[in-house]
């Protein structure tokens, strides 16, 4: 896990929920590149604010500001918009293997340790004019060394609803 | 010498408190009649201080104290005078309910300032009678007891003499108390002629007796040593006065409740605290920084490398008197005279690397302003707004700061990315996603609120925590909602016109199949201020993306609107969807998605 770098792609509360589980237990972790991001998700998710640096318009010193945040944090939300340079990205990745600090990256990051992307996702609770948004359950297909797999995640009221560690093994 | 010190081992010295209740309503009261006096006359020659109050107190003192006033900062009362007291105002109050309580009320808003600058001249006053006077706050004054009561014979007489010189200043309802030690001198002053463990020689002085200041102490509620958030837990412990407090063991109290625990439970048992030691000075104006360049300066660079030699000084000055700044107010001043000024606090302390950081920012913030016209910098000052004792700031085990490490390189990430590009996010209370989100830069003091479960409070038509999109934008997005016939989706009252089927939002692609949506549901916002209310509504896409869109709906009629009665308000919500379909404008837009 520590000094690697995940790409997910299709959910950025799937992205959220791979950082609660370092954050809720007291580690430094920060998102670089979301002006838009919903704090009050992030909180329900289990992220704890007061330690969650944003840098959310870092223009074109995205990379940069990476690489000084994974200095100090465990781990460091980013997204990219076109493709990143391989120079840039092995600079990165030399600083996170050097520190243990993880990178998850929303969008396509060069050579990562995992991809989790989004296969299906479906809603509940909703109906024609009726109800509101409830449960989601997110078809993830994980692909590593170990080669592709598919799992199954389901997100109740903003939360994984399993525990935090089998949450991590699932993706696993 | 060798007598003091052995008293200052026992316990904190004798120390005598001048409080004159109610002081900002005073120095209103004195800043109203200094601009009436000069408003019809010439400016009047600064006149020695005794003539200039007692003069107020024969001119305008008696009327004034009749009028029930009240002092208004943030829509609460901070402040009342006695006549407004005995009509039921209370501080906290809110600035409606205290009208409500005393129509007659003469509500001001609250200067700070005005309350320090016009108690200067009293303090001065003062100090010419007994030297070695420290400001509490303004208002409360400190001073040992032992030289004055030496030179009156005892601490009655002197403080019957420092009762006679405030009455000749002009308040003659001021109160002395005498006790040992600050904290317990402050409540003594305070306190009733009847109360426990006190002597009431004549009106307006109190006297504790010497070592039963404990005594005194124990039957006073909690709350008076102890910060709110820690009375409140200590009261739900069950520990309701200061004597409760202060028959606990240090230790117990070391181990649970960290340094402001201990400091309570010292305050508590009438024991000696850094307060009583070694008085905080007001501010050490002459520890400044100044510099001054030729010629100018231009890049903040320079500016930052220019004033570091000088920084470190100014913050090892500090250090030499056992203070840290926490707060600094740093001008910087152009060629062609332009002053630029502004303060900075510091959520710790601030270091000499921190202060050239502020520095670096400020003047950075000035080349993107447009109306600097001059070549560059040309003085640099630097003064402590607020200091504390360098004992607080020691990191313990209960240091609530960030890590050393990741305040540094943030710090450095803001050089980067600019003071305000690197943020910490809060949640505070509000109906829409983006009013419920703040973020502060990183390294300033947090926004303080006025209630800590603000956030989590009840906010009806709000959205459940759950219920909060992953994405916010910060402007909400226009988005196109279509029913299947490809014609607009408007609201009929409460109600959608038509089933939509697709919806397409600026900047995110080609529309999509709708194949959930819920009721839409109003978020009526100020309604007495006759404010248009919002209709919000989620909706499921066949791509498996979910939205929130809100859209703005009729105008509220609130009874403001009617009172003015002037212009005529439009509740049509088909007029209004005609008229904004008229000019072009998307009736919805996407408040948040769900990613």
């Amino acid at each position: 896990m520590r000094g690697g770098s995940y790409s997910v792609q299709g959910s950025l509360a799937l992205a959220l929920a791979l950082v609660a589980d370092a954050s809720a237990s007291g580690l430094w972790c920060g998102a670089v590149g979301f002006p838009d991001l919903g704090l009050e998700s992030a909180a329900a998710i289990g992220i704890a604010l007061e330690r969650f640096v944003l840098v959310p318009r870092p223009g074109d010193r995205a990379l940069n500001a990476v690489a000084t945040l994974s200095e100090v944090l465990s781990i460091v939300l980013t997204r990219t918009s076109g493709s990143v340079r391989q120079a840039d990205a092995d600079r990165v990745a030399a600083r996170l293997r050097e520190r243990g600090a993880v990178l998850i990256c929303v969008g396509d990051w060069p050579h990562p340790t995992s991809t989790l992307r989004v296969i299906d996702s479906s809603w509940q609770g909703l109906g024609t004019g009726r109800g509101v948004l409830g449960e989601r359950t997110l078809t993830v297909q994980t692909r590593d060394r170990r080669g592709p797999s598919t799992r199954t995640i389901k997100f109740d009221g903003g939360r994984p609803s399993v525990s935090r560690t089998r949450f991590l093994e699932a993706l696993r | 010498m060798t007598l003091r010190a052995g008293q200052a081992s026992v316990g904190p010295e004798r120390t005598i408190v001048i409080w004159i209740p109610d002081w900002p309503i005073h120095a209103q009261r004195l800043e109203r009649e200094a601009e009436q006096r000069l408003a019809p006359q010439e400016p009047a020659p600064p006149r020695a201080l005794g003539d200039s109050t007692l003069h107020t107190e024969n001119a305008v003192g008696t009327t004034t104290a009749a009028t029930p006033t009240a002092l208004i900062s943030g829509h609460r009362v901070v402040a009342c005078s006695a006549a407004a007291r005995a009509a039921g105002v209370r501080i906290g109050l809110r600035e409606r309910e205290a009208s409500r309580l005393c129509p007659g009320i003469s509500l001001h808003p609250h200067h700070p300032e005005t309350d320090d600058r016009r108690f200067a001249p009293v303090l001065a006053a003062i100090e010419r009678l007994a030297p070695g006077t420290q400001q509490i706050r303004p208002g409360t004054c400190a001073l040992r007891a032992r030289g004055p009561a030496r030179y009156y014979g005892n601490e009655q007489a002197a403080a019957g003499a420092l009762l006679r010189l405030v009455e000749e200043l002009g308040f003659p309802e001021a109160r002395v108390g005498i006790a040992d030690g600050r904290f317990t001198a402050i409540h003594a002053a305070r306190a009733g002629s009847a109360a426990h463990g006190i002597d009431a020689p004549a009106a307006g002085i109190r006297i504790v007796p010497p070592s039963a200041s404990a005594q005194f102490l124990s039957a006073l509620p909690v709350s008076r040593a102890a910060p709110p958030d820690l009375a409140e837990v200590l009261f739900g412990l069950g520990i309701r006065t200061l004597g409760d407090l202060a028959a606990l063991p240090e230790e117990s109290i070391r181990q649970r409740f960290g340094p402001s625990g201990v400091e309570a439970h010292r305050l508590a048992g009438a024991r000696s605290t850094a307060l009583d030691h070694a008085p905080l000075p007001a501010t050490p104006r002459e520890i400044v920084l100044s510099l001054d360049f030729e010629p100018p300066l231009s890049s903040t660079d320079h500016l930052a490398f220019a004033s570091s030699a000088a920084a470190e000084r100014f913050v090892t000055d500090l250090l030499a008197e056992a203070l840290v700044c926490t707060e600094v107010r740093i001008e910087l001043i152009d060629d062609v005279g332009i002053r630029y000024e502004r303060t900075w606090a510091h959520p710790g302390r601030f270091t000499a690397s921190d202060l050239i950081n502020r520095i670096r920012w400020q003047a950075g913030g000035l080349h993107g302003g447009t109306e600097r016209t001059g070549a560059g910098i040309a003085a640099l000052r630097v003064a402590p707004e607020r200091v504390e004792r360098t004992a607080a700031h020691e990191p313990g085990l209960w240091s609530g700061e960030p890590d050393e490490r990741v305040h540094h390189h943030i710090t450095r990430l803001q050089n980067l990315v600019g003071h305000d590009g690197a943020l910490i996010g809060s949640l505070v209370g509000g109906r829409l996603s983006t009013e419920r989100q703040r973020f502060s830069p990183w390294g300033t003091r947090p926004p303080r609120t006025a209630h800590r479960s603000l956030g989590a409070g009840p906010w009806p038509n709000g959205l459940a925590a759950a219920g909060a999109p992953t994405r916010v934008f910060p402007t909400p997005l226009p988005a196109e909602l279509l029913d299947a016939s490809g014609s607009p989706v408007t609201l009929d009252d409460d109600l959608l016109s038509s089933d939509p089927a697709s919806l397409r939002v600026d900047g995110h692609g080609l529309s999509h199949r709708v194949i959930a949506w819920s009721a839409p549901w109003p978020v009526r916002e100020r309604w007495w201020a006759s404010s248009v209310e919002r209709f919000r509504m989620q909706l499921v896409l066949d791509d498996g993306s979910a939205w929130l869109l809100h859209r703005t709906g009729r105008v509220q009629r609130g009874p403001r609107a009617r009172n003015a009665g002037g212009e005529p308000v439009t509740d049509d919500p088909d007029d209004a969807a005609r008229a904004d379909a008229s000019r072009g404008l998307p009736a919805w837009f996407a408040e948040g998605q769900y990613d």
